[in-house]
C-alpha cells in the first residue's frame, strides 16, 4: 500500500499541532485519574474492615477490585474521547479543500484511510498509555496479575479501535467536526447499550443484540479472559467501519 | 499529452460539461479560459482524477484516466484552486511530504525539495508555517507542491487569483519559465493572462467548448474589418467627409461631438498615413490616431454572448 506511511505521518504531525488531542488526552488522563483514586480508595476502606477478620484476608484481590473495575471505568471514558480524536480525520479535509491534494496525489483511497486510522489508534494508545504510572504504583504496593493488566490493555486498545473506526467513517460522511463527533458518540453509545435489550428481544434476535454490544466483549477482556470470539469481535467491527468509509467516499465522488 | 474525448459531467440533475473535447500537446502552454462557473474547474478534477466523468473520457500520456488514475495522478503536478495547503505545517514539513506521497525514495527528497524551493524561492521561508504565511506565499507553495518530483504536466486552476499585481507578474514569470519544459493546462479567467502565458487558447462556456485556437487567430477570425480611432481638434464632420474619401477606408462613424471618429477600413489596406497626410494638410489639428486591435478580450466577449443568443 505506498503512501500508507507518508500519510500516517503527516496525520500524526496534524494531531500534535493541534490542540484537540492534548485537551482531549487531559480530560482523559484526569477522569482515569479520579476512578484510579476511588477505586484504590474503596479498596483501602474495605481492607481495613476486612483486616481484622483473618478469614477474610487472603480474599482480597487487587487485579479483582481495583484493575478490573478500573478498566470498565476507563472503557467509558474511552466511549467519550474517542470521537474527539478522530472527528477531524476526513471532516476537515473536505472543509479546508485539502481533499483536492490529497486525492490527485498518486495514493489510492484505502492508503489513506487507513494511514488516518492508523494515526488515530496511535494516539489513542498514547493516550492509554498516560495512565501505566498508576498501574505501576499499584504493581509496586500490591501483588498484581500481570497477564490481567496486559489483557485489560489490549482490550482498552481493542475497544479504541472499534470506536475510531466508528468515528473516521462518520468523519467521511461530514465537512462539519461537529456533526462527526455528535454521530460517533450516539453511534458508540448505541452499540454500547444495545445490550440491555438482550432480554426483552429474547430468542436468536436478543442473541445477536447481546454479540452486537461492545461491552460484555471487553469485560472478558478486564477480567483477563482471551477468548477468540471478543477478539473476532473487536477485529471485525474497525474492517466493516473501514470498508463502508471507502465505500462512501467512492460514492461521493460518483456524486460529485 | 492530454486527450479529453466528449466529456459529460452532471452533478445530481445539473449538467455541468456537455461534449467537452480537446488537447494540449507536449510541451504546450494552454489556457483554460471561461467566465465563472463555465465547468473549467470540473474539467481540471476530471483529468486530475479527483473525479470520475458521466460520460467519455481522458487519455494523459496514452493512459485512460478512468482506468489508470494512480498513474496518471503520478504524471500530473496539480495547483487546486484556491490553493488548499495543510496549514498547520511548515513549508518543508508539507514539501517533503508531497515528495514521499508521490513516491520519492529518501534520498531524492531531500534534493528534490530543495530544488522546488529554489525555483519558487521558498528557501528562506521554509521554517515558517504556512498558515502564518502571506497569500503569494501560499501560492508559491501550492506550485511548488504540483512541481515535486518533476512531473511533466502541470495543471494550475487560477494560479494568480487573489494575488496583488506584482505578486501576478512574479507567478506569471514562474508560469513562463516552467512553460519551457512542462506542459502546462492553465485556466483563467483573466484574459490579458491568458494571452501572455499561452500559446494556445480553449475558451468554454456554459459546459461546452466554444473555441481552441491561438490568441492571434481568434483575433483574426473575429468577423469585421480593421478599425482606426480618429480624434482631432474641432469640426468634425468635415473631417470625416474628408476621410471617407481615402482610398481603403469603409466607413466613418462620429463616437462624439468634440471630433473622435471611428474608421472600418478594408482588410489588407493601410490607411493610417494617407488619413494623416490629407488632415494636417487640410488644416486639422489631429490629435489622436491609432489603429484599434481585436484583443482577447473582444474574442471572448464575442464567443461567450453569442453562444448566450444562439442557446
Amino acid at each position: 500500500m505506498k503512501g500508507l506511511w507518508a500519510i500516517y505521518k503527516r496525520e500524526c504531525y496534524s494531531l500534535f499541532a493541534s490542540p484537540i488531542f492534548y485537551v482531549v488526552c487531559a480530560s482523559f488522563l484526569v477522569l482515569a485519574g479520579y476512578f484510579f483514586w476511588s477505586t484504590v480508595g474503596y479498596f483501602h476502606v474495605v481492607s481495613f474492615q476486612v483486616g481484622r477478620n483473618p478469614a477474610y484476608i487472603s480474599q482480597l484481590n487487587a487485579t479483582e477490585m481495583v484493575v478490573r473495575p478500573f478498566f470498565v471505568d476507563l472503557s467509558i471514558v474511552l466511549l467519550l474521547v474517542c470521537p474527539f480524536l478522530t472527528m477531524r480525520l476526513m471532516a476537515e479535509e473536505r472543509r479546508a479543500g485539502t481533499v483536492e491534494l490529497l486525492f490527485t496525489y498518486p495514493v489510492g483511497d484505502k492508503a489513506i484511510v487507513l494511514g488516518k486510522y492508523l494515526a488515530a489508534l496511535t494516539l489513542c494508545c498514547l493516550m492509554l498509555l498516560g495512565t501505566a504510572p498508576a498501574m505501576g504504583l499499584l504493581f509496586a504496593l500490591t501483588r498484581l496479575e500481570l497477564m490481567v493488566v496486559l489483557s485489560g490493555y489490549f482490550g482498552l486498545m481493542l475497544l479504541g479501535g472499534a470506536l475510531l473506526s466508528l468515528g473516521i467513517f462518520t468523519s467521511a460522511l461530514t465537512e462539519n467536526q461537529i456533526i462527526a463527533a455528535v454521530l460517533a458518540f450516539g453511534g458508540g453509545l448505541m452499540l454500547w447499550i444495545i445490550g440491555w435489550s438482550e432480554q426483552l428481544a429474547g430468542g436468536t434476535f436478543g442473541k445477536v443484540l447481546g454479540y452486537l454490544a461492545i461491552t460484555g466483549h471487553f469485560e472478558n477482556l478486564a477480567k483477563g479472559v482471551l477468548d477468540s470470539r471478543d477478539v473476532a469481535y473487536y477485529l471485525i467491527l474497525p474492517l466493516f467501519f473501514i470498508f463502508l468509509t471507502l465505500r462512501y467516499m467512492e460514492s461521493r465522488k460518483w456524486r460529485g | 499529452m492530454i486527450q479529453v474525448e466528449n466529456l459529460t459531467k452532471y452533478y445530481g440533475l445539473t449538467r455541468a460539461l456537455e461534449d467537452v473535447s480537446f488537447s494540449v500537446g507536449a510541451g504546450e502552454v494552454v489556457g483554460f479560459l471561461g467566465p465563472n462557473a463555465a465547468g473549467k474547474t470540473t474539467t481540471l478534477k476530471i483529468i486530475t482524477c479527483f473525479m470520475p466523468p458521466t460520460r467519455g473520457k481522458v487519455l494523459v500520456d496514452g493512459n485512460d484516466a478512468s482506468m489508470a488514475p494512480l498513474k496518471v495522478r503520478s504524471l500530473i503536478g496539480y495547483l487546486p484552486e484556491n490553493v488548499p495547503l495543510y496549514r498547520e505545517m511548515t513549508v518543508s514539513a508539507f514539501l517533503r511530504f508531497a515528495a514521499e506521497v508521490k513516491g520519492l525514495d529518501r534520498a531524492a527528497r531531500a534534493k528534490e525539495l530543495d530544488r522546488v524551493m529554489e525555483i519558487c524561492r521558498l528557501t528562506e521561508r521554509k521554517n515558517s508555517i504556512i498558515a502564518r504565511l502571506s497569500k503569494g506565499f501560499r501560492q508559491r507553495v501550492g506550485i511548488a507542491q504540483a512541481l515535486i518530483g518533476d512531473p511533466r504536466i502541470l495543471i494550475l486552476d487560477e494560479p494568480t487569483i487573489g494575488l496583488d499585481p506584482a505578486q501576478t507578474v512574479e507567478i506569471r514569470k514562474l508560469i513562463l519559465s516552467l512553460g519551457e519544459d512542462h506542459t502546462i493546462l492553465l485556466s483563467s479567467h483573466i484574459l490579458p493572462e491568458v494571452k501572455k502565458v499561452c500559446d494556445r487558447v480553449v475558451i468554454i462556456n456554459k459546459g461546452r467548448i466554444v473555441a481552441t485556437d491561438t490568441a492571434d487567430n481568434l483575433a483574426a477570425r473575429m468577423k469585421g474589418a480593421p478599425k482606426v480611432i480618429v480624434k482631432v481638434g474641432k469640426d468634425g464632420p468635415s473631417a470625416s467627409r474628408l476621410i471617407s474619401e481615402v482610398p481603403g477606408v469603409e466607413s466613418v462613424s462620429q463616437l462624439d461631438d468634440e471630433g473622435t471618429m471611428e474608421v472600418e477600413v478594408s482588410r489588407g489596406a493601410d490607411a493610417r498615413a494617407e488619413m494623416a497626410r490629407r488632415l494636417v494638410e487640410g488644416g486639422f489639428d489631429l490629435k489622436e490616431l491609432r489603429s484599434q486591435e481585436v484583443t482577447l478580450e473582444d474574442v471572448f466577449m464575442h464567443l461567450v454572448t453569442e453562444e448566450d443568443e444562439t442557446s
